[in-house]
């Protein structure tokens, strides 16, 4: 019933959140905090669900954001939590959790534009801060969605009239016009030596071998479908036979479980390469250990890799972000024919006591020619029958003789333990070598994967001229294990990707995979060599970061000076008159008198008035002249000189402007 | 000169619509548009008395059709009788050949009487018994609506809520234009007593001059960017029809003269627009028509270009 009255437009657009625009701010948020979710303390974690909770919650019952005194406790609290989780307020990791709990309070807490603005720009920054823990393909993907999110956030602020399709495209729209700026700076933008977010203390608990082994480490580890490392091969690919990835070889055995006892000390294994010869570039996972599991036998070299005399290859550093590496493999050499004399002392260490029945029994088997000895052991082994599972039972004391006499079943750890102790026990040198074996051949990329769950133990024995040979006893239980890999050797109990009925999510696992290592490849794995190498493609042989640093800032002021002057333009429309009058409604902005974008000359000249009575007289003077000059075309130069005049000669004294 | 008639207008029916100068600005500005206008109001609030005081003070003829539910289309067209003398049929005109008419309680009537008045609105003529007739010039129709909550109303189709340039309200009286009412005289006798301020020949150069405006193509930009913001809008079903930009440009011509200018502001499209979108739009939400609220809101979110 009130409608009659005359409405004034005179107070700036309505700041309260309208309902869609809230809730497109709170999916930009969703999407960007919940990536970095696994890197948040559990507290963090919560406390961000719950608070982004909440705000959706009042939003759709149309409630206004909370009291403000309830969000300071909360942000002492955050940092105080911060510092007892972490030690310290500042630093990579206690800093993001810190941004990502201000951010879901932040967006509590919005009322205003300017709040608005702030949520967004944090999201933006949030988003890029993601990439100091996660570099891969999934991750690059959430932080686009964010992105784009955010931008359609920004767009419903700035145009409330727009639909949910319009601002996606808009966003997208924005997206893609960044796109050659972004490859610009990928690809110019000085490399640091080590990436920025290569410190090392993201690698802390992750699968891997270790350099012991006791009974159940291996059999733990398998049924973890992580991925271990990808290789390329240049040529050839071996045969499953031959994929024996090295890794700990284990030499010490106290009774329990087995150790190395590894002296890093050759640049390259020693030995004279024979046989057939396989190229490859392995990419390895970042597993927070030093040794490298390479292909049997290990020929070449990298920096910062060192080999043992057992060819174990350990890296100066552990290896904390995916790293690539270039080696060959030699699989039919003999090694070690002219062997030291304190590695084969290793390799017959046993300790004193224990094990009585397998010491018995290595004694009936041994023979005065290891080859023999050898033979036996495998025959009595291979007779046995053994039974090769994921589940072997627990062991008591003397586990060896437990596993050889009664229990008779066991994974690879337990057929290559008790394998080289009665090898060690008949009098011939062996060591226990654990690492993968096997590798699967993504047929979409052709890479070979190798996966946590490839984990294997095998044997090594001596034989005087012939070196070191390799024995592995788990094939003599199940040789399906070797060609076939795990799910070919076992039934029950295998990991959930490797279980026959899943082949579809394997197929859809290698199709994933392969875009996956291409991103890794192309993008993450771009450093300052490869930097280097497209600039000497190009004929620069001598590229240096700061001058390149240097004319990317330049170039990036002047490309944004010139957009800036560009949609300056656009918005002004070219006209002198509208220009002035910006200039107007600027500098009474300043005084927090800004013309509302709807509100109309007339309008605007009253509510001057009426705030700044002294000057009444002026500003209504500089309103009316406009309104006439705009709305009662065509105006001439003079009169447009007249109101420039008034404009300048406008006074505006900085007082208390309320109307008397 | 235009403008001194304009003022006489307005003075002398504030003497008798007290308190409510910005309505009467309205409703003026709806007729120099020569557009037809929709009151919507309880009872009793003075629409009668601002269609007669218009009619009385602009020298129009004035005829009042009370609407009620066993009325008739012949009843407002008029009908043929036998007359003996001249053994012919001969056409006796109904109300609607007036001037100024006053439609009261038009949603009283069945849709197919209101649908004869509105034809005769939109037509400007009137067709019996094989004869066309034109109407008088000029020809205005004031109609009055109760609102449609009310019980024993037919509520007039989107349709022909179209044919009516604006839809005002009145609503009660300020606290002191009330005091006056009740100390005052009977407005009726008041209405009776005053004598038209302007001839019917002023009316049409009034009406004449306000086609005459100067309108900036800054302003069709900004009427423009107003009715494309309300068929964007997610709040209504529909926008403004084509017919409707063009009445809100005539309404705010009107308004801009009626102000003393020869120009379009865009401050006038904005006072007029509430009356000419109200009745044309309807809610996403609920179906209502939009109040003021939700077309401030619109207002506000289209820039001045």
């Amino acid at each position: 019933m009130k409608l009659a009255l005359p409405i004034t437009l005179a107070e700036p657009p309505s700041v309260a959140l309208r309902r869609d625009q809230g809730f497109w701010l709170l999916v930009a948020v969703v999407l960007t905090l919940l990536p970095h979710l696994p890197d948040l303390p559990l507290w963090a974690g919560g406390l961000c669900a719950l608070l982004v909770f909440w705000r959706g919650l009042r939003l759709w019952r149309g409630q206004d954001a909370p009291p403000r005194w309830l969000l300071l406790p909360l942000v002492f609290a955050t940092a105080i939590g911060v510092r007892l989780t972490f030690g310290q307020l500042f630093g990579k990791t206690p800093g993001l959790v810190f941004l990502a709990v201000l951010l879901a309070l932040k967006l509590l807490e919005t009322r205003n534009m300017r709040d608005i603005r702030v949520v967004v720009l944090l999201c933006f920054f949030l988003q890029f801060g993601l990439f100091f823990n996660h570099q891969s393909l999934p991750f690059a993907l959430l932080a686009l969605l964010a992105t784009l999110f955010s931008f359609g956030g920004q767009i419903a602020l700035v145009d409330p009239a727009s639909n949910g399709r319009e601002r996606l495209r808009t966003g997208a729209l924005l997206l893609a016009q960044g796109l050659p700026f972004m490859l610009v700076f990928f690809l110019l933008f000085p490399r640091a030596a080590m990436p920025l977010w290569g410190v090392p203390d993201d690698a802390t608990a992750m699968t891997g071998l270790s350099d012991s082994m006791s009974p159940g480490t291996i059999s733990e580890m398998i049924l973890s479908d992580e991925l271990a490392f990808t290789v390329e091969f240049t040529g050839a690919r071996p045969p499953p036979r031959d994929r024996y990835w090295r890794g700990p070889v284990l030499s010490h055995f106290d009774g329990d479980s087995w150790r190395t006892a590894f002296r890093p000390t050759l640049d390259a294994p020693e030995y004279a390469p024979s046989g057939r010869r396989f190229d490859y570039r392995m990419t390895l996972e970042p597993n927070n250990q030093r040794w490298l599991p390479l292909l049997d036998y290990p020929a070449g070299g990298a920096p910062g890799v060192r080999f043992g005399h057992d060819f174990q290859a350990v890296t100066r550093h552990p290896v904390v972000s995916r790293t690539q590496y270039l080696f060959s493999a030699f699989p039919d050499t003999p090694v070690g024919v002219d062997e030291l004399h304190w590695v084969l002392k290793q390799a017959r260490q046993l300790p004193t006591y224990g094990n009585p029945k397998a010491r018995a029994l290595a004694a009936e088997l041994q023979t005065d020619s290891a080859e023999r000895t050898v033979g036996r052991i495998v025959d009595w082994l291979a007779a046995g029958d053994f039974a090769y599972t994921l589940k072997p039972p627990l062991m008591a004391e003397d586990g060896i003789d437990f596993f050889l006499f009664k229990s008779r079943k066991g994974f690879c750890e337990h057929f290559s333990a008790a394998f080289v102790f009665l090898a060690r026990a008949a009098g011939v040198p062996a060591r226990v070598v654990t690492g993968y074996q096997g590798g699967r051949v993504n047929p979409v990329s052709g890479l070979m994967t190798v996966r946590q769950s490839d984990a294997h133990a095998w044997a090594e024995v001596w034989f005087e001229g012939r070196g070191w040979t390799r024995v592995d006893p788990t094939a003599l239980a199940a040789p399906q294990r070797i060609e076939n890999g795990l799910e070919g050797a076992v039934s029950e109990g295998l990991p959930f990707m490797l279980r026959p009925q899943y082949a579809w999510l394997r197929g859809l696992r290698d199709q994933w995979e392969a875009v996956a290592t291409r991103w890794d490849n192309a993008v993450v794995a771009y450093d300052g060599r490869r930097q280097r190498d497209l600039f000497e493609s190009f004929g620069i042989d001598d590229f240096s970061p700061s001058p390149v640093l240097g004319a990317l800032a330049i170039a990036t002021a002047l490309l944004m000076a010139v957009f800036y002057l560009w949609a300056q333009r656009r918005r002004d429309g070219g006209d002198e008159l509208d220009r002035a009058w910006a200039r107007f409604s600027a500098r009474l902005g300043r005084m927090g008198l800004a013309r509302a974008p709807a509100e109309g000359p007339l309008d605007y000249a009253r509510r001057l008035a009426a705030a700044r009575p002294r000057e009444a007289e002026a500003l209504t003077f500089i309103c009316t002249r406009y309104a006439r000059l705009r709305y009662r075309p065509p105006w001439s130069r003079d009169e447009l000189s007249d109101l420039e005049r008034a404009l300048d000669a406008l006074e505006l004294k900085k007082e208390a402007t309320l109307p008397p | 000169m235009a403008h001194t008639n304009i003022e006489r207008l307005l003075n002398a029916a504030g003497e008798i619509i007290l308190g409510k100068e910005h309505e009467l600005r309205l409703a003026l500005s709806c007729l120099l548009a020569r557009g037809h206008l929709l009151i919507e109001d309880v009872p009793g609030t003075g629409k009668t008395t601002l269609s007669h005081a218009l009619a009385r003070l602009l020298g129009l003829q004035f005829q009042r059709i009370q609407f009620t539910s066993d009325l008739l289309p012949a009843d407002i067209v008029g009908v043929s009788v036998f007359d003996r003398e001249s053994a012919a049929f001969r056409f006796l005109p109904g109300p609607v050949f007036a001037q100024l008419i006053l439609a009261d309680e038009i949603n009283r009537a069945t849709p197919k009487t209101q649908s004869a008045l509105l034809e005769a609105m939109e037509e400007r003529q009137v067709t019996a018994d094989g004869h066309t007739l034109p109407l008088p010039e000029p020809f205005f129709v004031i109609a009055t609506q109760n609102p449609s909550y009310q019980i024993g109303t037919f509520p007039l189709p989107e349709s022909q809520l179209d044919r009516f340039l604006m839809c005002i309200r009145l609503g009660y009286p300020s606290r002191d234009a009330e005091r006056k009412l009740l100390q005052g005289e009977d407005r009726r006798e008041l209405i009776a007593e005053v004598d038209a301020v302007i001839s019917p020949d002023d009316l049409y150069d009034l009406q004449y001059a306000a086609r005459e405006l100067i309108v900036a193509d800054r302003l069709i930009d900004y009427v423009q960017a107003l009715l494309a913001a309300t068929r964007q809008s997610a709040e209504f079903v529909t926008g403004l029809s084509p017919r409707a930009g063009m009445g809100l440009l005539a309404a705010a011509r009107a308004w801009a003269m009626i102000a003393g200018r020869d120009h379009v502001l865009p401050e006038d499209v904005q006072r007029i627009f509430p009356h000419v979108a109200g009745h044309r739009l309807h809610l996403t939400s609920d179906g209502r028509m939009p109040g003021r609220d939700e077309l401030t809101r619109l207002l506000q979110s289209v820039p001045l270009p």
